[in-house]
């Protein structure tokens, strides 16, 4: 027995860590990768409000729209602004040491932060901007504080402001923190229709991140019916054989 | 010797015989090469090993024809790989979960050497071997680890190779050679991509074929932990002996199957295991001006970073983390009990392997968390712990109350 509960300690030991988040409350972005029309949408927003400064430089455009249902033609004339061929990596205009000095950093490369940053840090991140007279951009960030991006959606979105209240820190002191924000103003679209606007964008980049993973899934069904069946096989053989050891 | 093969054996396998040994070394491994027929679990992890080390090398040389090992490329190769080579995902994620399976499977493998005393007289070599195998298989996965050139790559890197400059007067000289600059760099990565795909490799497979050779020399140890050669019928051949080939080898090809169908559930539903085999800041690429908040080895090398960690002085926790491995070296002289197997040890000996087993398993767990200083007071009780499992191991094994062993293996 006890040799079981080791062998089980041992066979967890890879599963018992859990990536360490920071303090912040994540929400959960509950995306859908199947879902075509969103990864669509989320396609069309990403290159109208991310791509002036973000590339994903790691995929081309044919694939993109290969993988969402969509033609070439479809492609060049909805997504590409750049008068980029749609065999070419989805780069942007920006140059990278202009674009340093704007804003202190480069804007980085998106093709991979949804599996850098998970896709609820991305849809918290993108939810939680608030105005902040002390930054330079006018705006903070609720996940990534004193984050160096303006607040590019605030058209849609409105402006939010935080909500304070106080907390009694371990040392005893009372200290202001941010409990929520609150809308100030609206923009063109509701709360609920931004919410579903910024799932769609995190879709796209869950999908950006990874373009194989539904194939991969999908494959791995097939694989493992394989062994079980090769399991079945294996095993009446290894049987047959044992049959004479006594 | 020819005679003897001809005479079974007349046709193409005869003429290659008089030439090669095929034959004899066919049966001197395989065929006739006798295992305890009891063996149990624990020994289907020697040969995943082999398979796992196979899996490695072939899936690492479809890597090798894609990858480019450039400070410029590296990173943008890697998602080359995985975007636009076919099947490169694949080759991929079957090489980076392969890295984990090798010390899942290679730990387990240790563990049942330790638990029924295979390292014991007369398999003192099979065990160094072993070790030796374990360390290098440790290099090639720190330096593969770097290849990638993400920021827990290179981080990762810049911690471990720093560790060296603790040692006295020569250490940061020491460090300085292995990078070939003064931070890694483009040529740490080069020289790294030569010992991962090229140097250690080889000495993985010649170390492997030592072991083998040293474990067929000797024969099996068996969960009984009874010689078998000391009860052989009237041909010579041991009672309690099967061939390996076909009682084992169909045996094993069983647990293959059973493995891969672990492996694939990895590679094909959590390739990156949570941020466990694949960290997500190993997405961002290499940034030598930006260190991350946290940076932690990989889960297989855990144990001893939460040693070296629990030591307030450099120096020394290198130092113990160091010993850590080196203590495992002297398993064979350490163990003075008169059985080798858990089945007749006393309750000392298994109340000793149970803290260690949790010792081990904690420190693991404690080496991926930050520092905390609740958790490095913790992570000093269980090194305490996992060095008595083998400096008290002359006293408590001599000490221990073990059962009598029988004569022929059980059930």
């Amino acid at each position: 027995m006890r040799k079981v509960i080791i062998a089980v300690l041992f066979s967890l030991m890879p599963l018992v860590s859990v990536a360490s988040e920071g303090n912040v409350h994540l929400d959960k972005a509950n995306i859908d990768l199947n879902n075509k029309e969103a990864l669509q949408r989320g396609a069309q927003f990403f290159v109208n409000y991310c791509m002036g400064c973000h590339s994903t430089k790691y995929m081309r455009w044919n694939r993109v729209g290969h993988d969402l249902g969509l033609t070439d033609k479809q492609v060049k004339d909805n997504l590409i602004f750049t008068g980029a061929k749609v065999t070419q990596y989805m780069k942007n205009a920006m140059p990278e040491e202009e674009a340093s000095k704007w804003f202190g950093t480069a804007p980085p490369d998106l093709t991979l932060v949804a599996r850098s940053r998970g896709v609820d840090w991305l849809y918290t991140y993108l939810r939680t901007f608030y105005l902040d007279p002390t930054r330079p951009t006018g705006v903070n960030n609720m996940v990534f504080h004193n984050v160096g991006m303006p607040d590019v959606m605030w058209q849609l979105q409105g402006w939010q402001v935080p909500v304070y209240k106080t907390v009694v820190a371990e040392d005893g002191k009372k200290e202001q923190v941010i409990d929520h924000l609150e809308l100030v103003k609206p923009g063109k679209l509701t709360p609920v229709e931004y919410d579903q606007h910024v799932r769609d964008l995190v879709t796209f980049l869950a999908y950006m991140g990874e373009p194989i993973k539904l194939e991969r899934e999908h494959l791995g069904i097939w694989v493992l019916l394989f062994l079980a069946v090769l399991f079945v096989v294996t095993y009446l053989l290894k049987k047959e054989y044992w049959k004479d050891v006594h | 010797m020819s005679e003897n093969t001809e005479k079974w054996n007349k046709g193409l396998l005869g003429w290659v015989d008089q030439r090669f040994p095929l034959s004899s070394l066919w049966n001197e491994h395989l065929a006739k090469y006798y295992a305890p027929k009891n063996f149990n679990f624990w020994y289907f992890f020697g040969s995943l090993a082999l398979l796992v080390l196979v899996m490695q090398i072939v899936t690492g040389i479809f890597l090798t024809m894609n990858y480019k090992p450039d400070a410029r490329e590296a990173f943008a190769s890697v998602q080359y790989i995985m975007r636009e080579v076919n099947w490169g995902w694949l080759i991929r994620y079957m090489h980076s979960t392969g890295a984990s399976a090798f010390f899942i499977v290679v730990y387990l493998h240790m563990f049942r050497g330790l638990i029924y005393g295979s390292y014991r007289k007369p398999r003192e070599l099979i065990w160094i071997f072993g070790m030796i195998i374990y360390v290098a298989l440790m290099a090639e996965a720190f330096m593969g680890y770097l290849l990638p050139w993400g920021q827990m790559s290179y981080w990762g890197a810049q911690v471990i190779i720093s560790l060296f400059g603790a040692i006295p007067h020569w250490g940061n000289d020491l460090s300085l050679w292995i990078r070939g600059d003064y931070v890694v760099s483009d040529a740490t990565l080069n020289r790294f991509f030569a010992f991962h795909v090229i140097a250690v490799p080889i000495i993985l497979l010649a170390l492997v074929v030592a072991h083998i050779m040293a474990l067929h020399e000797v024969g099996s140890n068996n969960p009984d932990g009874i010689e078998i050669k000391k009860n052989k019928d009237a041909n010579g051949i041991p009672k309690d002996g099967i061939p390996f080939h076909p009682y084992y080898t169909v045996k094993d090809i069983v647990g293959v199957v059973v493995f891969l169908m672990f492996f694939a559930a990895v590679v094909f539903f959590m390739p990156t295991m949570h941020g466990v085999f694949l960290e997500s800041n190993n997405f961002i690429p290499a940034d030598p001006l930006k260190t991350p908040p946290h940076i932690a080895p990989l889960w297989y090398f855990t144990p001893y970073y939460a040693i070296l960690r629990s030591v307030p002085n450099k120096g020394l926790g290198v130092l113990a983390m160091a010993m850590a491995i080196v203590v495992m070296f002297f398993l064979p002289w350490l163990d003075r009990g008169n059985v080798k197997s858990i089945r007749y040890r006393g309750w000392l000996y298994k109340a000793f392997l149970a803290l260690f087993v949790i010792s081990f398993a904690a420190l693991g767990y404690l080496g991926l968390q930050p520092p905390e200083p609740v958790l490095t007071h913790l992570a000093r009780v269980f090194a305490v712990l996992y060095f008595a499992f083998f400096l008290l191991m002359p006293f408590y094994t001599k000490l221990d109350k073990t059962k009598p062993v029988p004569e022929r293996v059980t059930k």
